[in-house]
């Protein structure tokens, strides 16, 4: 049991890390979510895994340690959080850069800043429209 | 429990639900995250002045015993920690009010930075090392939507590489988490301190904390994985961008502290390692920082560079340079993002974030010229500011291991960063704006700026000034750094019961 739960994760994390490698963009985003998995069975193995045993039932020796499961669980719903924002993030670069070329990106944050006119700084298609001028 | 204990999570907590339901009113929340944040200060105060008559504040999370249940530890650095964040957090709301953007990213900052400090204090006050895992994530998610907030190419550009890196990290420091789980069996950070003193691990454990100090030092910026930092931190909000120069690095360098204090008390290979790479970290730094033209890129690679000394102080592992290392986290938090703060308001006055658009503010705002050379020499370490003393410190103690080399780096450092304030001071402030006098903008500057600029520099004089008691203090700290008898005394009291 352990072997295979030792290679699935190798297996995974490397396909994450392949992908985190990319320079499309969605396979990065993807391949955050596939080593964030491949890392939450990995913490849950080697919380050491115990046959069937269940994990609260008060069955004497045979019962499984809660505690990987309990720390697997938060760690999976801090993931879906993070990954959730992820998507949203690559669909809003993608709207904004047409390509999806991590090189693209990282030029322009390379690029020098702009020029502030009168808070331009803030100031991007739509959302002009919202400006209030402040006291 | 002693509500203070929790007090640095609630509060922010507290308001960011509050400002959720006050949502519409936006000039409510901006007074609402003020009010919070000025709670939290008092919270700090607190703590700070409880933990100077050597009380250490501790418990555990719903009365679950300690290797178990989440504990929670306030000593000495955790109280100075907590009440920096909340000044800082203070400043930056306060400079906020003073930004012109619409009033919803102004809303969504107010609330992001209130998230933020949640997850900052939280990582402070926590004894457990999967639960500085989870408020490592909580500062995380607020940090993203803070960069990404006005949603401009630039914004966005900069978060996606550092919502990449930062991620990478934090998937590791998970990683390492559950292996020191599997290797030791615990993951209370006394529990954990006591099994690695006694020799009493399995082989794999040395290897598990040696992935979890590389997440921290990839979240501190040390010298070969500090590239997130300078490739992202010019992008966002002003306000913003001081916030994370600030608070977010230091979490990092505070997790290393805590961890290597806690596991390594004497010197050993893994202080060698730190002393190498602290030197890296300073000279790569300040070297990075001379090749850059823009106000915030030479500031962020500042931040890379002072990074290095609080590490210097950690690898030395001497009480007195573990006090250095104290004085100067509290030091450089206040002043870097103060001076984040001041290149801030001197681009908005002058139009442009480039050395070669920017100039002749000496002559127009003499004031902001004195509130500049106030941090930007404390940060160079000139006498009598508080950048002295955290740098005496420090060279002292390097003088007395007597690692010369590390001395002689650490200065060189300084006159760099004095070399690269100059430059700063001459292109922004001496010479003539090169589209004349009537490029500059008066109207930039809002009132609630100079609140902000002017209390935090009048702090790092004081600090200055009074350097007598905060060097105690620090000394203090880094004593129970040495001997952290509430971490070991927190698993004898729940294990007798």
């Amino acid at each position: 049991m352990e072997w295979m739960a030792a290679v699935t994760v190798g297996g995974l994390a490397g396909l994450g890390l392949w992908m985190l490698l990319d320079r499309n963009l969605k396979r990065v985003v993807l391949g955050i979510g596939v080593l964030g998995n491949a890392i939450n069975l990995g913490v849950f193995t080697a919380g050491r895994l115990a046959g069937n045993g269940a994990a609260f039932a008060n069955v004497g020796a045979a019962a499984a340690n809660p505690l990987p499961q309990a720390l697997v669980l938060t760690a999976i719903v801090i993931g879906f959080g993070l990954f959730v924002f992820a998507l949203a993030l690559l669909k809003r670069t993608r709207e904004l850069y047409g390509d999806r070329s991590t090189d693209a990106v990282s030029a322009v944050t390379e690029e020098p800043a702009p020029d502030w006119q009168a808070g331009q700084e803030e100031e991007e298609p739509g959302s002009e429209e919202q400006r209030e001028p402040r006291p | 429990m002693n509500i203070l204990l929790v007090a640095p999570v609630l509060v922010p907590l507290a308001t960011l639900l509050l400002g959720i339901l006050l949502r519409p009113r936006v000039r409510l929340v901006e007074r609402l995250s003020i009010g919070g944040c000025s709670l939290l200060l008092l919270v700090g105060l607190a703590l700070v002045w409880q933990a100077a008559g050597d009380v250490v504040l501790s418990g555990q999370l719903g009365g679950w015993p300690a290797p178990y249940g989440i504990s929670l530890v306030i000593d000495r650095l955790s109280a100075a920690m907590v009440a920096i964040s909340a000044t800082i957090g203070l400043a930056t709301v306060v400079y906020g009010v003073g930004h012109d953007c619409p009033p919803q990213v102004i809303r969504d900052f107010h609330l992001f930075v209130q998230g933020l400090l949640c997850g900052i204090c939280g990582a402070f006050i926590t004894a457990d090392i999967f639960n500085l895992y989870v408020w490592f994530e909580v500062l995380l998610i607020a940090s993203f939507a803070l960069m990404a907030l006005g949603g401009g190419k630039r914004h966005l550009a900069g978060t996606m590489s550092y919502m990449a890196l930062n991620l990478f990290a934090t998937l590791l420091f998970l990683l390492a988490a559950g292996l020191v789980y599997g290797t030791t069996g615990t993951l209370n950070m006394g529990d954990l301190a006591l099994l690695v003193r006694a020799g009493e691990t399995a082989p794999g454990t040395t290897a598990a904390l040696s992935l979890m100090l590389l997440s921290f030092s990839i979240k501190a910026a040390l010298f070969p994985v500090f590239g997130w930092l300078p490739a992202t931190y010019h992008v966002p909000l002003m306000a913003v961008s001081a916030l994370f120069a600030g608070l977010l690095t230091k979490v990092g360098v505070y997790a290393l502290i805590r961890l290597v204090t806690l596991l390594w008390p004497e010197y050993g290979p893994a202080h060698e390692i730190l002393l190498w790479i602290a030197c890296a970290t300073m000279l790569v730094g300040v070297l990075g920082a001379a090749a850059q033209s823009e106000v915030r890129r030479i500031l962020s690679f500042h931040i890379v560079s002072q990074v290095g000394y609080m590490i210097l102080g950690l690898a030395l592992a001497t009480p007195l340079a573990l006090a250095g290392a104290v004085f100067y986290l509290i030091h450089h938090i206040l002043v870097k993002a103060n001076l984040f703060f001041i290149g801030g308001l001197a681009a908005r006055i002058c139009g442009s974030e480039h050395l070669a658009g920017m100039g002749g503010l000496y002559a127009r705002h003499p004031g902001l010229a004195l509130l500049f050379a106030i941090p930007a020499l404390s940060l160079a370490g000139i006498p009598p500011l508080s950048g002295f003393w955290a740098k005496l410190l420090l060279v002292r103690a390097s003088l007395e291991s007597s690692v010369w080399w590390a001395t002689a780096i650490a200065l060189v450092t300084g006159i760099f960063t004095l070399l690269s304030m100059n430059k700063l001071w001459n292109e922004a402030f001496l010479k003539a704006h090169p589209q004349g006098e009537a490029a500059l903008r008066t109207a930039g500057a809002h009132r609630c700026n100079w609140w902000s600029i002017a209390a935090l520099a009048l702090l790092t004089v004081a600090i200055g000034l009074g350097a007598g008691p905060v060097a105690e203090y620090a000394s203090a700290a880094a004593a129970q750094l040495g001997d952290p008898q509430a971490y070991f005394h927190l698993l004898r009291t729940t294990e007798a019961r």
